[in-house]
């Protein structure tokens, strides 16, 4: 049965593609490639959701090397979920990718664009379905170092700058993370997540696993843009190609947000890190500064992709407060709005790229006037604003709503009057982009005003459609997202 | 350099031994200190030695450079293979048991052929990286 092998084709076979797509020499043969790995390896994560839901959590031994003496990929409801999310953007994006990246990229690059979404693709999906920590660290450099070379692709110069900041800050945070590895594996004697979890409990001398959980936080906290650690995400994605910004802000923080869950709740355990350890109050003081300050900061933006990506950080903020409550319900709310911020940001994402080609930038004095030279996406926009704000009947709402109740119900009034609060932020930095998009005149001199061509539009749009669905429809994701936090806190032990 | 005789006799001497030396390392990798890693660099510093002394042009032509794109991504490939080899034959990925009738020798073959991958996308790698900073000396001499 080939399905058995679904684990490890997800990551194979997008890891494939690339050195294939290197040897066709092609952009047009890379594209229907990339396409088709994304295809395979969607309707693979699909299945894997499926079944984990029907069956518990499926483990593959490589090599057939039995854990955990092998390296096991081990995928249960929760990763299934964010390998689930991490393909589905893939698919999306990559329709989008071929007109809106010939227009960003050159044309003798094009293969080697696809060749490295491949890799940053199979990277980030052998992060979620990996059961091996150090396997997780070199996935972590695949996707980060395919990640590097995208950003510095884009068309501006400063693009370079960008990459270069944050391969700097990438590397810190994965030698971090490696470090934190390390003094687990020296405590332990294992690699293996699940064994490790198993151990931990008869380590005699609990400072070197202390010493571990502070690496492995502060590294994964830098690759996931936790506040104060976001330096690099604002340029990054500003600067990268429109197709990889809307990639990267619907993925690579979320993934590194799955390895911090996985972490936390699985092989520590909930008390050892919010019982024992005052992480929870940390984090929680960090997340609400990043709340407030990074919403801050995305009002004062002159940039539309400027100002998504500061919102980023803010709404990362929103999922690492669900993760501090250290509760079922606040992990429920987290890995809801993980999902649900996902495909919000990659549709905003999505729709400023459609933008930049139309208009010839993202800056606000580019965009003014939208709203009656691109009506559709303009709207659109707006749609996925909404749901950054929260506003009944979107995504960010259902998730935002799960994540106020998990506080309530903790007792912590001031972690859901601070939700509340920076909401308001968020209603200003959207009203920027309706006051410039409606309110005033288109500036003259764009290159091609009108919407942008149809292989653009129909995967932004179905993005936001989706954003739509998932809060009109909320309980699909709630309901995943609950036996996500589930699997996550009753992991092996 | 190309004009120091002494540079060149002693090249011509040793970069046939260094690239014999390579496929020493490379094939005895499954079964003693070598591997594919240090027998690709060895390969790859070879050719580089060459591109030294008889410039680089001549290097290029010797080791076109679209052969070492491609060699890039076929390691890699090769490396895949293998594991695809393991589904194929009834096992697991990267199934070195299934890949010979044998378990045992089922792993020697397995290995060599991993190293085989890694051996090529390693010297690739090297040479890619050498051309593209020798080449960029090149461009910026013939200006825009």
């Amino acid at each position: 049965m080939l399905s058995q092998h679904f684990p490890i084709l997800l990551v194979v076979v997008p890891l494939i593609a690339s050195p294939v797509i290197v040897m066709a020499r092609s952009g047009f043969l890379g594209w229907v490639a990339s396409l088709a790995a994304s295809a395979a390896a969607f309707a693979m994560s699909v299945a894997l959701l499926v079944a984990t839901t029907e069956s518990g959590a499926i483990s593959y031994a490589i090599g057939s090397w039995p854990p955990p003496w092998g390296i096991e990929y081990r995928v249960d409801a929760a990763n299934a979920l964010v390998a689930l999310l991490v393909s589905a953007i893939a698919l999306v994006v990559l329709p989008y990718a071929r007109r809106s990246v010939s227009a960003e990229i050159g044309q003798e690059r094009l293969y080697l664009f696809y060749a490295l979404l491949m890799l940053c693709l199979a990277g980030l999906l052998g992060i979620a379905v990996t059961g091996d920590a150090f396997n997780l660290f070199v996935f972590l450099e695949i996707s980060s170092l395919a990640t590097y070379v995208l950003i510095a692709l884009g068309r501006n110069r400063r693009a370079l700058t960008a990459a270069y900041q944050y391969l700097i800050l990438g590397t810190i945070g994965a030698t971090l993370y490696v470090t934190g590895v390390g003094l687990l594996y020296l405590a332990t004697g294992t690699l293996n997540l699940a064994d490790m979890a198993a151990r931990l409990a008869d380590v005699p001398d609990k400072r070197p696993l202390v010493a571990g959980l502070a690496f492995i936080t502060a590294g994964v906290g830098l690759k996931l843009a936790l506040f104060p650690l976001h330096a690099w995400l604002p340029n990054a994605y500003a600067y990268a190609p429109s197709a990889v910004s809307a990639f990267l802000a619907a993925t690579a923080t979320k993934v590194a947000v799955y390895v911090l869950m996985r972490v936390y709740f699985s092989v520590y355990g909930v008390d050892a890190v919010f019982r024992d350890m005052p992480l929870g109050p940390v984090l929680a003081v960090l997340s609400v500064a990043a709340l407030f300050i990074a919403s801050a900061a995305a009002i004062v933006q002159k940039d539309l992709k400027r100002l998504l990506a500061y919102s980023s950080v803010a709404q990362i903020g929103y999922i690492t407060l669900g993760i501090s409550l250290g509760s079922a319900p606040g992990l429920t709310a987290a890995v809801a709005h993980l999902v649900n911020h996902g495909i919000t940001k990659g549709a905003l994402f999505l729709l400023a790229g459609a933008i930049a080609l139309r208009a010839g930038g993202t800056g606000f004095d580019r965009v003014a006037g939208l709203g009656r030279t691109m009506p559709l996406t303009a709207f659109a926009f707006v749609l996925g604003g909404l749901s950054l704000i929260g506003v009944p009947g979107t995504a960010g709402f259902a998730s935002k709503w799960a994540l106020v109740a998990a506080a309530i119900g903790a007792g912590h009034w001031w972690i859901a009057a601070a939700v509340l609060l920076s909401s308001l932020l968020a209603v200003a930095y959207v009203w920027k982009f309706v006051e410039c998009a409606y309110f005033r005149g288109p500036p003259g001199d764009a290159p091609d005003p009108g919407e942008a061509p149809a292989d653009m539009t129909i995967p932004a749009f179905a993005l936001t459609a989706a954003v739509i669905a998932a809060g009109l429809f909320a309980w699909p994701v709630l309901e995943a997202s609950a036996r996500a936090a589930e699997a996550l806190m009753g992991a092996p032990r | 350099m190309r004009m120091d005789i002494i540079l060149r006799v002693v090249g011509k001497i040793l970069i046939p031994y260094a690239v014999v030396f390579a496929l020493y390392v490379q094939f005895h990798g499954d079964f003693g200190p070598g591997g594919g890693f240090q027998a690709g660099v060895v390969i790859a510093a070879a050719v580089i030695f060459y591109g030294i002394i008889f410039g680089l042009a001549a290097a290029r032509r010797a080791v076109p450079e679209s052969l070492v794109e491609s060699m890039v991504a076929l390691g890699v490939l090769v490396f895949a293979g293998v594991g695809v080899a393991g589904i194929v034959l009834g096992g697991n990925y990267l199934d070195y048991f299934v890949l010979a009738h044998d378990s045992v020798h089922g792993q020697h073959r397995g290995i060599l052929w991993v190293e085989a991958g890694v051996g090529i996308t390693v010297s690739g790698v090297m040479l890619k990286v050498f051309y593209l900073f020798t080449g960029r000396a090149r461009d910026l001499e013939d200006g825009p």
